[in-house]
């Protein structure tokens, strides 16, 4: 699929390291694209309105006002109150995940081992960005992972598996009110999130 | 004119007089059931759109029944000691390789730990993918949403359940609704399993850590029953002892039994 440029005038041009942490105010009416560089990087992502962070995504109200687990083109990303704070309004990859979580030392030992404990994680992602703005462990809640592939079995079973991403794909994302955006750019080397091998990503901002 | 309760003592005599009204959904205290396998620690029945919280210790069994077949049980749940501790239900289902609940399944806190285990299931019909009701969405399905009308929704229950126990708006995180259910189609649509169902369903519960717990029962969010339809639910609570080293839940998998060591890691002290 082809991506079309963004509307607008790009007042923000970013490239996020590898395993790294990144943290924005976009206001309504602004569109974010993220641009999966080098494919199947998953792009954990959390958010906060910006005028009352206790009301952020919520995977849980997204999904049921949907009626459907994955994000599509169209995609109405909801906070816990019920309202739209972003928009999918365009995406070359068919479906992201919002049930997988964000990964944790301390899931990490469950999922593979103790001797994962010490990696970095999303989660360490997350506190790092938000610590620094005054929010802390209470404002982790269910995310998104774009490009990340979640797919349920007929019996329940889940996993994450081999992504559907590739080089150069995107998602574009429309504030539909002033928000803040918290990213881990996952660092996960035990599953297939990142094809194994942890990649840089690029946020464009448009106004 | 003079009314019974114009001064103090006829308040107090008017109020006095309601000593012993029982009604269905209030808490017995102490708390006896004749039906509990155990010392009884906590009996209540909450209304259909109320909301409870209660603090439980470790290996104690909490038995939820639909007592009419229009529960939903909206749940919480908080580690007593360190309540930045919750339920992670992202983990609950990732760690577990399956998005369906039921009994030998664990509950999963953002420590990697195992919170509570699933002992008995007569339901299965439960529910971890699509939350609480919020104001929005049942003042779109009923009219209103509010605390003090009569359409209260999930969420705004959780916030006054976790006020008891000096939580707030920022600790009513992704919760899981018991009784009734959601299935997956192949699409990723939700298919939900709203009932009516059979009276008297049950559901046991072990606690593996001390744990606050708060329960909504308000109508489920994919309800599209046009009245708001939700009946009693019966909470029960007796002692207990926490798995045990042999227990099959305990070594059922490998991420389980992880699960386990965190848990009792956190009480090697």
């Amino acid at each position: 699929m082809t991506t079309s440029p963004l509307p607008g005038t790009i007042r923000h041009d970013e490239i996020v390291p590898a395993r790294a942490p990144w943290m924005h105010r976009i206001a309504a009416g602004e569109t974010l694209r993220i641009v999966d560089l080098e494919g199947n990087q998953a792009v954990d992502f959390l958010m906060y309105a910006a005028d009352d962070d206790a009301e952020r995504y919520s995977a849980q109200d997204t999904i049921a006002a949907q009626r459907n687990l994955f994000l599509r083109d169209g995609a109405v990303l909801l906070s816990n109150e019920g309202r739209p704070m972003m928009s999918i309004t365009g995406t070359s990859v068919a479906y992201h995940d919002t049930i997988g979580g964000a990964c944790s030392c301390e899931s990490n030992t469950l999922r593979y081992g103790h001797h994962t404990k010490a990696q970095h994680s999303c989660v360490d992602n997350f506190l790092d960005a938000n610590i620094r703005a005054g929010r802390g462990k209470r404002d982790m809640v269910s995310n998104i992972n774009f490009f990340m592939n979640v797919p349920v079995e007929a019996d329940g079973t889940l996993g994450i598996v081999d992504g559907i991403s590739a080089p150069g794909l995107t998602v574009d994302l429309r504030a539909e009110m002033d928000v803040i955006v918290v990213v881990s750019n996952c660092p996960q080397v035990n599953n297939p999130c990142n094809g194994f091998n942890p990649t840089p990503v690029r946020m464009q901002v448009s106004a | 004119m003079t009314t019974t309760t114009a001064d103090p003592y006829g308040a107090r005599d008017h109020a006095r007089a309601m000593t012993g009204t029982r009604v269905e959904a209030m808490p017995t205290l102490p708390a006896t059931a004749d039906d509990a396998p155990g010392e009884t620690v906590w009996e209540e029945t909450v209304a259909p759109a109320g909301y409870t919280s209660r603090r439980i210790a470790r290996g104690t069994r909490l038995r939820l029944i639909d007592v009419a077949g229009d529960t939903c049980a909206s749940m919480l749940i908080f580690n007593a000691e360190t309540p930045t501790e919750r339920l992670n239900v992202a983990d609950t289902l990732k760690v577990q390789w399956n998005g369906y609940l039921g009994a030998g399944r664990l509950l999963l806190s953002d420590m990697g730990r195992v919170m509570m285990t699933i002992l008995e299931d007569e339901a299965g019909t439960h529910d971890a993918f699509c939350g609480a009701s919020n104001e929005a969405s049942n003042a779109r399905a009923y009219g209103d949403g509010k605390n003090y009308g009569t359409h209260p929704n999930a969420r705004d229950r959780f916030m006054l359940g976790v006020a008891r126990h000096g939580l707030g708006r920022k600790d009513v995180h992704p919760c899981i609704n018991w009784f009734k259910g959601v299935r997956i189609a192949e699409d990723g649509a939700t298919i939900p399993e709203i009932g009516p169902f059979p009276p008297g369903r049950e559901l046991v519960l072990r606690a593996e850590m001390d744990l606050i717990i708060v329960l909504a029962n308000c109508p489920h969010v994919l309800d599209t029953r046009a009245d708001f339809t939700v009946t009693p639910l019966r909470a029960t609570a007796w002692r207990g002892e926490p798995a045990g080293e042999d227990d099959p839940v305990r070594t059922a998998t490998p991420e389980g039994l992880r699960a386990f060591l965190n848990t009792e890691d956190l009480y090697a002290r």
